[in-house]
């Protein structure tokens, strides 16, 4: 993107329009005049969220029910660019599914749904949509994944690793397009106050609000490297727990 | 955030209110959308209270034995009018984000209590109040409808005119009356986000009295500190700051941080008798050296405290009770002489607040403001000491026919509830028969 002004709206296509930080997300966009589709399940609900985005600014919201986890990408892309007017100039891939740790580690399809949700089918959508940016030689895909995926842990490995995973792919991707016009980033939040997390006891410093990570989120669509922590703090906190020696990192319950 | 239509599953949460004098653990429900309630498998059964951000300082956000449902998930904007200025918003809308969206548009809300960290729910729920009373009434005037979730008609769509009594027993209901789904409300028009502020000091309760009367009709927004641990000649001491919204300058909107953080409870001698006196003759001092007309952010003159995030917490870890009153223009006087108790107690008040409420009547059958004269004291929870002193207190205010803010309240009895309102019995007759709460329970005991 050019600094020149006023640049025209962006559209702005988001996967998973019913999660908290993409329709953070999504609020800022719309301030900007955005153009935006909100993909995901359930109509009534997508309507709702769209309906508060254009009271915020929002030029033109779209809604596209559609199970993103189950459904084929190739095929559906064609009809959200359309709905996007034609080009994209953002994606945003925010839906996911943090699963329960434990019952992972014994019920196998359990553990298949969370790789099946945060990996298997968003590499699919980044695979798509690098494609389709690298044509348009312009556009920046956003994708949403998470500190789970920096280190293994006990608490969380099923989850890291398709997150885990998901990142690797996403730097491969920011790799591949540059030169291109086109960009891709990873965007890694840490610990989010939102429907994902409830029945975590929240409060502490490290905790952050869907806006702030929006923010975080927003500002990378625009420029910046191709993998940030949201929160920045997440970086170092990451940095010290990456290097953390086996035999420290296995006396914690991290 | 699945970002699926997968329902939310209720979690065991602790409660405490904004005084935080009681904990409570409970099953709670955070709904994003209301088809997770309405089509609940269950829910026609399911005893409930429903909350906002709890700056209800006592036991009318507590559940008894109700699942607590907590509507801050709820806050999106559903539809604007700009000929009518009506605003339809989910029930756990802040105002912190409304007046976000509405101040660069050139709208305000009618009315705004001290703190902007409250639901649209919340405020229909309690018929809040802000300094600006004697023009705009309470929250609830401002309020044309909302839907309501009944445990025994389902989704109802209550406006003022087509379901008056449902209408007036939710505006100021406590939550009691069925589940606040959305709010409509009519916004005012602003050419600018600040104020202009005059801060008059005055000497005793009679000059306060006075400055109040004289201020009425002039200026739109008023409201007066009151120096509680000045004894004698000095009893009564305060500022008074008046204000008007400015016809110039900005549509700037408050800085969305949430503040500067309480990071743990206080020592409880922060709150001690010689801190809090110390503070308020500071206070008062400041107060006299800035007297004049200044240009205020509107935050800043509305919400001075929600610049310190979970200030609640300065009063440590037994919490604190807040004691809000209102008494008639006739019995006024009734005011200076709980002034004249609090100052004579060992129990310093921090934060003392005067306003006088003026003539429009609240639309709710709970309603608390009334024509008369309101104060607001803070006192640190020591137990005992602390409800016998508020017991001394309550004597006065029934004598004077006056009425406390349920809001506020965690401890008044249900004779003094039932002697300031007397539609109770009206309105107890239109509460959902699942609603309930810890409040509740204790009034209807």
């Amino acid at each position: 993107m050019t600094d020149a002004a006023p640049a025209p709206p962006r559209s702005v296509l988001v996967l998973g329009g019913l999660s908290a930080i993409a329709r953070a997300a999504a609020e800022l966009h719309a301030a900007e005049g955005a153009r935006l589709v909100l993909a995901g399940r359930g109509k009534d609900r997508l309507e709702e969220v769209a309906a508060d985005l254009r009271l915020r600014g929002a030029s033109a919201v779209e809604t596209v029910d559609l199970d993103l986890a189950a459904c084929d990408p190739e095929r559906e892309a064609p009809r959200l660019v359309a709905a996007c007017g034609g080009t994209v100039d953002v994606v945003l891939l925010a839906y996911g599914m943090l699963g329960d740790q434990l019952r992972a580690e014994t019920d196998v399809d359990h553990a298949l749904a969370v790789i099946d949700v945060n990996f298997r089918s968003a590499a699919v959508w980044c695979l798509v949509f690098a494609r389709r940016l690298e044509a348009q030689g312009a556009g920046t895909l956003a994708v949403i994944g998470s500190v789970a995926g920096d280190r293994g842990r006990r608490s969380n490995h099923v989850y890291g690793a398709a997150k885990g995973g998901l990142g690797l792919l996403v730097q491969g991707i920011a790799h591949r397009l540059a030169g291109t016009g086109a960009r891709a980033v990873l965007i890694k939040p840490g610990l989010v106050d939102t429907p994902m997390t409830r029945g975590f006891s929240k409060g502490g410093p490290l905790w952050s609000s869907p806006e702030r990570v929006a923010a975080a989120i927003h500002a990378a669509t625009r420029s910046g490297p191709a993998v940030v922590h949201a929160p920045a703090f997440w970086r170092w906190i990451m940095l010290v727990i990456r290097n953390l020696p086996d035999a420290v990192m296995h006396r914690t319950k991290l | 955030m699945t970002g699926s239509a997968a329902e939310t599953a209720p979690v065991m949460e602790t409660a405490t209110s904004w005084g935080r004098t009681e904990r409570v653990v409970a099953l709670t429900l955070h709904p994003v959308f209301a088809s997770e309630l309405v089509d609940r498998p269950g829910a026609g059964a399911m005893r409930r209270l429903p909350v906002g951000l709890r700056r209800s300082y006592g036991t009318t956000v507590l559940p008894e034995d109700e699942v607590v449902l907590d509507l801050t998930g709820l806050d999106r904007l559903v539809a604007f009018d700009p000929e009518t200025r009506i605003l339809k918003a989910g029930a756990g809308l802040s105002l912190d984000r409304l007046m976000r969206w509405s101040v660069p548009r050139g709208l305000f809300p009618a009315t705004v209590p001290g703190t902007r960290f409250v639901t649209l729910g919340g405020a229909v729920a309690n018929d809040v109040h802000g300094k600006n009373h004697a023009s705009a009434g309470s929250f609830g005037r401002a309020v044309t409808g909302f839907t309501l979730l009944r445990s025994d008609r389902g989704v109802v769509r209550v406006d003022r005119e087509t379901e008056p009594e449902l209408f007036a027993a939710t505006v100021g209901g406590l939550g009691l009356t069925g589940v606040i789904l959305d709010v409509s409300l009519r916004l005012v028009p602003i050419s600018s986000s600040d104020l202009m502020v005059e801060t008059v000091p005055f000497g005793d309760f009679a000059d306060f009295l006075a400055l109040s009367e004289e201020s009425l009709g002039r200026f739109e927004h008023s409201v007066a500190w009151v120096d509680c641990t000045a004894r004698g000649a000095r009893l009564g001491r305060g500022l008074f700051e008046r204000a008007d919204r400015a016809e110039t300058g900005g549509l700037v909107p408050h800085d969305p941080g949430r503040g500067v953080p309480v990071p743990f409870d206080a020592p409880s001698m922060a709150m001690s008798r010689a801190a809090v006196s110390a503070f308020n003759r500071a206070h008062y001092a400041r107060g006299r050296r800035k007297a004049g007309r200044v240009r205020t952010p509107y935050a800043a003159f509305f919400h001075p405290l929600d610049g310190l995030r979970d200030w609640n917490r300065l009063y440590g870890r037994n919490g604190f009770r807040q004691y809000q009153c209102v008494v008639p223009n006739e019995a006024a006087e009734a005011v200076a002489v709980m002034l004249d108790v609090v100052s004579g107690s060992d129990q310093g008040s921090f934060l003392a607040v005067l306003k006088r409420f003026g003539p429009i009547p609240g639309e709710g059958m709970l309603s608390f403001p009334m024509p008369g004269v309101t104060l607001a004291l803070d006192f640190r929870n020591d137990g005992a000491s602390t409800l016998a002193l508020l017991d001394r207190l309550d004597a006065i205010v029934r004598e004077a026919r006056g009425r406390l803010y349920p809001a506020k309240d965690g401890r008044m009895s249900p004779a003094m509830f039932r002697a300031g309102y007397p539609a109770l019995e009206d309105f107890t007759r239109r509460v959902d028969p699942l609603c309930g709460s810890r409040f509740w329970r204790r009034m209807t005991a």
